[in-house]
């Protein structure tokens, strides 16, 4: 698989790995991912992943998968046993937020996140105009479908790192497919924020 | 051979069959272990009838889970056993007449020990896998903590590193149904009449742990036996009771009441901390084997959290393990009945432990 057909936020988060590092991808979903990394980065990977649909993609890709849920798994590995754990859409459903990103950085050297971002000119509008909570353009699915995805925004996602000391060494933005150049209008015009997080 | 229990035990017979054929290099061999009442035959994928189906015959095969054009299958029965392998019903040479109870105690790790020697005689050095459901998951995990550089992979499924009271409890009434049968006569039964209907007790018991409420549900629900109404007598009413009786009675035709005392005793003796004080320790060494951890939703024998706590043993110590919890209404025996994703999981997972550990086939 060449990197065009990656979709674009999975593209970006690979062009942040190096060859040959160890990389832990929570909420790998089909493995995706992980088999793009392990083919282009030879690197060595492992996933978690919640549901056994999921796992059984990954194990037919030939990865190395554990199902469960992140608050069980990632009590589990030892201190820096990963040079990168990836958190990639999966945070809009996560639970308990501030102990996954304290155990992201204590398993891993580094994290890198992504998630849509709600803040979005469009998200604005659409609850400004219709007075309905806004689908992100990443997360389509109505709010009365599970799983509950909690909705952020950029703005609010830099403050929590703020809160909670997490220092953001690089970041990127993107506009559907497109990668935002200048960060200054980022907070509504993104759809797509990801961050490469250290501790 | 010495045994946990301190004592030694000579001659050592193990009865095993093998499936496919090993390569020149011997790098494809793979170890199954069989469960309480299992034997040496897995598979019956080389004979030319399906008379005597294996116990495993839907993953042991041609294209099946453990595919045999490509891979080495060796099964062998358990030390302790009544299948070919030396047990409890076993001539003692010294006597002249079968053990009995004079026969050691013997234990997984016991068990694991002698299936080296049938390794080590098969000049084999590492074998690319061991897998094995329920007390065969006991001897995989048994395996890479015993013999680690011995192992490549090891796919213990539906099991524990540690038997837990509930599970002792199960064995300790089977045990029970066995010595108040008059027949058992303290295990001095050899030339006389057996005790089946302690051994048939002892076996239904074990039948519906393998179950769960909804399979049984689903496969008898209250439906009758050959009946209209009730008898109001205490011949069998129900599907479930026939079944039982069914399983119960057949199984004294195959299977030997002390063997049961013996492996039973073993599986309740298993904890693969035993002697390393805790369970990180006992896999310390485990850490260069891959693993595939399988369990089943509905198995309350060996609930998921059993499988749960090894993975994060296994994980905290830095072995690569992959876990699957498989969606499923049949209780423990899924892991003889979920063959489709059983198959699928298997086959790849061997896949990858070939190409990543550089395995010549």
């Amino acid at each position: 698989m060449n990197s065009n057909n990656l979709r674009a936020d999975l593209a970006v988060i690979a062009g942040l790995i190096h060859n040959g590092e160890r990389v832990l991808d929570l909420g790998c979903g089909d493995g995706e991912l992980l088999r793009y990394l392990l083919d282009t980065r030879q690197v060595v990977g492992r996933g978690i992943e919640l549901s056994e649909a999921g796992v059984l993609a990954c194990m037919r890709r030939g990865l190395s998968v554990r199902q469960g849920n992140l608050h069980e798994g990632l009590g589990d590995y030892p201190q820096g046993s990963f040079d990168t754990v990836i958190l990639s859409q999966t945070l809009p459903f996560l639970n308990d937020l501030t102990f996954i990103f304290r155990e992201m950085l204590r398993v891993g050297k580094r994290a890198i996140v992504s998630f849509p971002n709600w803040g979005h000119w469009r998200c604005r509008l659409e609850l400004l105009w219709s007075g309905r909570a806004p689908l992100a353009h990443d997360l389509p699915q109505p709010w009365y479908t599970a799983p509950r995805a909690r909705l952020l925004t950029i703005r609010d996602f830099e403050r929590f790192c703020v809160q909670n000391r997490i220092q953001i060494c690089s970041q990127v933005f993107l506009k559907g497919e497109q990668t935002i150049k200048t960060h200054r209008d980022r907070s509504w015009r993104a759809t797509t924020a990801i961050y490469e997080l250290k501790p | 051979m010495p045994l946990d229990s301190g004592e030694e035990l000579g001659p050592i017979q193990l009865a095993y069959e093998t499936y496919g054929q090993l390569n020149s290099e011997k790098s494809n061999a793979i170890l199954i272990s069989h469960a309480l009442s299992g034997d040496a035959h897995a598979s019956s994928c080389q004979s030319q009838t399906n008379e005597n189906p294996g116990w495993w015959d839907d993953c042991i095969g041609p294209g099946r889970a453990f595919d045999t054009d490509k891979y080495f299958v060796i099964c062998s029965n358990v030390l302790g056993g009544c299948r070919g392998s030396t047990g409890p019903s076993s001539i003692n040479l010294r006597t002249n007449k079968p053990y009995g109870l004079s026969f050691p105690v013997v234990t997984i790790s016991d068990m694991v020990r002698a299936q080296r020697h049938l390794i080590d005689y098969l000049g084999i050095d590492t074998l690319l896998a061991i897998a094995g459901g329920s007390m065969g998951g006991m001897q995989v995990l048994q395996w890479t903590v015993s013999y680690p550089e011995r192992v490549y992979s090891a796919l213990p499924i539906a099991t524990t590193a540690r038997h837990s009271p509930m599970l002792i409890a199960f064995s300790e009434v089977g045990r029970q149904a066995i010595y108040a049968d008059p027949n058992w006569n303290g295990g001095d039964y050899y030339d006389g009449p057996r005790p089946n209907a302690g051994l048939a007790v002892a076996r239904m018991v074990g039948h519906i742990t393998y179950l769960s409420e909804t399979s049984m549900h689903q496969k008898f629900g209250r439906r009758l036996r050959k009946r209209e109404r009730f008898g109001y007598d205490f011949d069998t009413d129900f599907e479930i009771e026939s079944y039982l009786r069914y399983r119960g009675n057949k199984f004294t035709e195959r299977f030997d009441a002390n063997s049961y005392l013996y492996v039973t005793k073993a599986m309740d003796y298993f904890d693969i901390s035993n002697g390393h004080g805790d369970l990180v320790t006992a896999f310390a060494k485990s850490a260069d084997i891959t693993y595939l951890v399988v369990s089943f939703t509905s198995d309350w024998l060996y609930p998921t959290y059993h499988s749960k706590e090894l993975v994060g043993v296994l994980t905290a110590v830095g072995a690569d393990v992959s876990y699957c919890n498989v969606q499923s209404s049949w209780g423990h025996d899924a892991f003889l009945l979920e063959v489709e994703t059983m198959t699928s999981m298997i086959s790849n997972f061997l896949d990858r432990v070939v190409k990543e550990k550089g395995i010549r086939l």
